[in-house]
């Protein structure tokens, strides 16, 4: 099972560097959290030797880069027919899902990896505190891991890639946003307390800020991990629901 | 090997395979026939486990694809309607991807593809984009795919479509020698192949088996089986039909073809007599003649003349 795993995750990785597309890709992610950390964020105006102003972009950068990713993942396959392959190949389809999952996660680990001229420029400018920014990147990761596997089941849902990018932007949207206090405001008036406690609870931005300050609590990692698990559960279940309608 | 037991499709209300039942021994090669819509891929995608039956299910060497499908899926080829596969990967790639992924490890992936490429003849475009071949290799490629492991059961969706006549043949060769280790279904709309590879035919129609039995028993249900072609050059032509008209107990159809005219001699229902003895009564009929006749033979029946009989109601349905 591991094996299968590691061999669609390795095909699935392989496919993203078939076309120049990646590298486009990578180069523009790049850009747009140099801009924004330095343009946006203030990073020199700060003064500070850390990388608050570099992660605070990133869930809105992720929010459109990371849909672009995972896209592809179902209705590309679904599209070309292969997907008629792979499921009748004799690997099981959490493998078949989870390999896939993997490999988007990689790529974006590989583009957020390379960011890593920024956290080289503020060691040399100054003495930053290193757990706090490998605290950062972590919570990133994680972020990013959300994030692709809500991309995966809504690409799972379609064979049209536009749709299942906007689909997933307006999701992931949602689930960032759900913890700001202009939504709580919201329905802070009217709603039990409970729900709305629930509902910031969701809030991918509560629990990636909670990571990124540098404290790692447990309960921010299980929320991220068993969300992940969640969506690809529902992932696999869509696919085989919907294994009939091309 | 395989059985298939009372597998029946519906999407929404549409039944799109009713009620099919057979099985397919090995060293048997199973054509699956019928107009388009029929039902056979259908059919096949539920036989190798991609879309579940609505009911009835397929047993693959003794194991349920419905129950245990991965153990099914292990011994078998499958090669999919259309033939697809991932446009960014190399034909190498490719076969390497899926043979590891059946579990063989490099050397033995290598050596299976090896066999595979050889059959295919796949050597010139082994390292050329998927999505850059020609539709005929393409095809090759999926085939490769489907035998790479030397799969017990080989289930194939058109395997000659988009061939070349070289290639055509060589790939019903190829498959002719698989069959006597193995157990094989193709579907084609190509009759003659069914004829050349097939031992078992079978026409499906909306879904449902028509006829089932070797091809010569089906071309033997054909309104001209039995009957005498007579070719003879056009400028003689009246005169033959004039002395073919004395023949009793037979109906007689011509057909002209610039320089040659072909009658095609029938016994009428009332007749009982041999299709051998009518051959006779027709030779000697002509005796003063043969000057004018090119040839003359006995019609085995057509396949196409059958499946034309057989499914034509679905064809003047869907032109309605
Ligand atoms: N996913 C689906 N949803 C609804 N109807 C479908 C679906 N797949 C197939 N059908 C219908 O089922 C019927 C059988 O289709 P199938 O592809 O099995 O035909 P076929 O015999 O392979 O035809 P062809 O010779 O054209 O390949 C068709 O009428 C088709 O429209
Ligand atoms: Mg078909």
């Amino acid at each position: 099972m591991m094996r299968q795993v590691a061999l669609v995750t390795q095909r699935e990785f392989n496919s993203y560097f078939a076309t120049p597309l990646a590298f486009v890709f990578i180069f523009v992610f790049l850009l747009a959290t140099g801009l924004s950390t330095f343009y946006l964020g203030g990073y020199f105006e700060a003064g500070q030797a850390d990388l608050t102003s570099f992660f605070l972009f990133h869930p809105w950068l992720y929010l459109f880069f990371l849909p672009a990713i995972s896209m592809r993942l179902w209705a590309e396959e679904r599209r070309n027919g292969s997907i008629e392959l792979l499921l009748t190949l004799p690997v099981p389809l959490s493998a078949v899902v989870l390999g896939k999952y993997v490999a988007a996660l990689s790529f974006s680990a590989l583009a957020l990896a390379l960011t890593f001229p920024i956290w080289l420029t503020v060691n040399y400018l100054g003495n930053p505190d290193n757990g706090v920014i490998l605290a950062g990147y972590l919570g990133s990761l994680m972020l990013a891991g959300g994030y692709l596997a809500i991309g995966s089941c809504v690409s799972a849902c379609t064979r049209n890639q536009v749709i299942a990018f906007v689909v997933s932007v307006v999701v992931c949207f949602l689930f960032t946003i759900s913890g700001a206090p202009l939504v709580i405001e919201v329905f802070r008036g009217w709603a039990p307390a409970a729900l709305v406690d629930t509902l910031a609870g969701f809030s991918f931005l509560t629990h990636f800020r909670a990571i990124t300050g540098g404290v790692i609590d447990m309960r921010d990692l299980v929320f991220f991990v068993s969300l992940i698990g969640i969506f690809l559960t529902a992932t696999a279940i869509i696919v085989d629901m919907k294994r009939g309608d091309s | 090997m395989i059985d298939i037991l009372n597998l029946t499709k519906d999407f929404g209300d549409f039944r799109a395979v009713n009620d099919v039942s057979f099985s397919v021994e090995r060293g048997q090669v199973l054509g699956f026939l019928g107009p388009n819509g029929a039902g056979k891929s259908t059919s096949m995608k539920m036989i190798t486990g991609y879309l579940r039956p609505t009911s009835g299910t397929a047993l693959i060497d003794g194991v349920d694809i419905c129950q245990e499908p991965l153990r099914a899926q292990q011994c078998m080829g499958y090669l999919p309607e259309g033939a697809p596969a991932w446009p960014d990967m190399t034909p190498r790639q490719f076969l390497d991807f899926v043979t590891r992924i059946r579990g063989l490890d490099k050397a033995a992936a290598r050596h299976a593809a090896g066999r595979a490429i050889e059959m295919t003849e796949l050597h010139g475009v082994l390292d050329q984009p998927i999505d850059t071949l020609s539709k005929g290799f393409r095809r090759r490629v999926g085939l490769a795919q489907a035998i790479v492991h030397d799969p017990d059961i080989l289930i194939m969706d058109e395997p000659t479509d988009g061939l070349d006549p070289n290639q055509k043949h060589q790939v019903r060769a190829a498959i002719s020698e698989m069959a006597r280790t193995k157990a094989i279904i193709i579907s084609t709309h190509i009759l003659e192949e069914v004829d050349a590879i097939c031992t078992r035919a079978m026409i499906i129609d909306r879904g449902r088996v028509i006829v089932e039995g070797t091809p010569s028993a089906l071309a033997a249900r054909s309104a001209y089986h039995g009957a005498v072609v007579l070719t003879a050059t056009s400028a003689r032509a009246d005169d033959l039909a004039a002395q073919l008209e004395t023949l009793t107990q037979v109906r007689i159809e011509r057909e002209d073809r610039g320089a040659e005219a072909i009658f095609r001699i029938l016994r009428d229902d009332k007749s009982d007599e041999t299709a051998a003895a009518l051959f006779a009564r027709v030779q000697a009929c002509l005796e003063q003649m043969s000057a004018a006749i090119i040839g003359l033979a006995l019609e085995a029946g057509r396949l196409d003349d059958v499946f034309r009989d057989l499914t034509r109601g679905a064809g003047a349905e869907a032109s309605q």
